[in-house]
């Protein structure tokens, strides 16, 4: 994404033109469209690259724990080659690599993206619990509107890349022209 | 059965030695798609280093680990100044700059050290050693024993360490390297750093058997072609058991088929190039990767 006009601003912090590596290092994981998993490392050297900018790696033990409690497929998996994984296994790992950061956000573009409903509702119940258990600050990017309003606290609606409407999630679901235009009832 | 044993370990001694070439040339390739065609000058070059330091009285061993050091950092710097400034070129761009770097090594080289060939010691006793009835040359059991260590140094180092592992995602998927704060760029050139390293290795265990002149290694390069054709550029244990096999059948051939002897030996290896690319471009242990989306 080319930046054209304006900043991008983290925790007071002008970010817009600095090195990926160096704004990961301020706590920011980015789960990409299209997952970007390694896909001929195995699930755990997955995990560990993604704990690779941490410099607390005494901890890293039990945040395998914690992540192999919300994903036990990963767990069960942990030895296989990532490119092995379904494509749910494969978002739910991207998932759980940006998670292996302990990020203060979390931004997700589009994790639905060519994925099995239940596969999809399976990982938006895993990042709701995130955010709520973890207090990890979610950003997430989704077309599938219904499942993204259920989630967010707060949304935006763009179309061509501007900003229409924008107020906490509720209030969006409730307004009739997004209900008929994008929830389609 | 004597004379066989003997050309099968020392086949294995100069087949360790290609391998470990074409596994710097793999680990390069691996990481940026290009086929450092310098490799084997680089190494030459290292090799003069310690030949240098070897004249002025420093021991062997000292010697040794301290052009390893001068080779790694090299390899850092080379990536740093010379392939970093057309890293998003094209492939023929980068392969030229490659061949530039062969040249003008190849030329320094001679120009400091002359072209004459200089004899290299070996840090192994000259006495051969006895099994049975078999003798053994020390030097081809101790440069064995040697790339071996090696070779199990960079194993463990990829295998079980977090630098080696963020060096294979480098390599595998630089966009998603950097979003897990990896610094892609340091890991190219540490890889370049590392097969330096590796030839360097490799020059002064087989300068003791071809002796040292500025053009020592063009042979060997094109056995470590052979050696990482057949076993696959994509697969580093490949291109090292790919430099044994070939180490052997070279010597084999050259023994038992007479018309062949010494003198066309480095045939034998390019027809293994032409064979392999022909009956199967991956090579014996090249994975054709295999994708679930």
């Amino acid at each position: 994404m080319v930046r054209t006009a304006g900043e991008i601003r983290f925790d007071a912090q002008q970010i817009a033109g600095r090195p990926t590596e160096d704004i990961v290092r301020l706590g920011i994981a980015h789960v990409p469209e299209g997952r970007g998993t390694f896909t001929q490392l195995t699930v755990e050297e997955n995990l560990r690259l993604g704990a690779y900018a941490r410099r607390d790696t005494g901890a890293l033990a039990r945040d395998f724990a914690r992540i192999y409690d919300y994903f036990p497929v990963l767990g069960e998996r942990r030895r296989q080659i990532a490119g092995s994984l379904s494509g749910g296994e494969q978002q739910m790992l991207a998932v759980a690599r940006a998670l292996m950061l302990r990020p203060r956000l979390l931004l997700l573009d589009e994790p639905s993206l060519g994925l099995a409903p239940l596969v999809v509702r399976e990982i938006f119940r895993i990042v709701r619990a995130i955010n709520r258990e973890e207090r990890v600050s979610v950003l997430l990017v989704e077309q599938n509107v219904a499942t993204a309003l259920d989630l967010a606290d707060h949304a935006y609606l763009l179309e061509t890349g501007r900003v229409v409407v924008s107020g906490p999630s509720a209030e969006l679901r409730r307004d009739d022209a997004i209900r008929r235009s994008y929830l389609g009832y | 059965m004597e004379i066989f044993l003997q050309q099968v370990v020392s086949g294995l001694a100069t087949g360790g030695i290609y391998g470990s070439v074409a596994l710097a040339l793999v680990m390069i390739y691996q990481a940026t798609d290009v086929v450092n065609f310098a490799q084997g000058e680089m190494a030459m070059f290292s090799t003069y280093l310690a030949w240098s330091m070897l004249n002025a009285g420093v021991p062997y061993w000292a010697a040794f680990f301290a052009t390893l050091a001068v080779a790694f950092v090299c390899g850092v710097v080379i990536e740093r100044v010379v392939i970093r400034p057309v890293e998003n070129a094209p492939v023929l761009t980068i392969v030229i700059v490659c061949i530039g770097l062969l040249v003008i090594l190849n030329s320094v080289a001679g120009w400091i050290y002359s072209y004459i060939q200089k004899p290299f010691p070996s840090p192994f006793p000259e006495k051969p050693i006895t099994i049975g009835n078999v003798f053994f040359g020390a030097h081809d059991l101790g440069a064995l024993g040697v790339t071996l260590l090696v070779l199990l140094f960079l194993y463990v180092f990829f295998r079980y360490t977090t630098l080696g592992l963020a060096m294979r995602a480098a390599a595998q998927n630089p966009v998603s390297s950097r979003l897990c704060g990896i610094r892609v760029g340091w890991m190219l050139a540490l890889g370049w750093g590392l097969a330096a390293l590796v030839g360097a290795v490799a020059g002064l265990m087989i300068a003791p058997i071809v002796f040292l002149d500025p053009t020592m290694m063009s042979g060997i390069l094109i056995y470590a072609f052979a050696s990482a054709t057949l076993g696959g550029f994509t697969s580093p244990g490949g291109a090292v058991l790919g430099g044994l096999l070939v180490g052997v059948i070279e010597n084999l051939v050259g023994t038992y088929v007479k018309f062949i002897g010494t003198e066309l030996k480095l045939t034998v290896a390019l027809a293994m190039i032409l064979v392999v690319l022909l009956v199967r471009p991956s090579g014996l242990f090249g994975r054709v990767a295999v994708h679930r989306v």
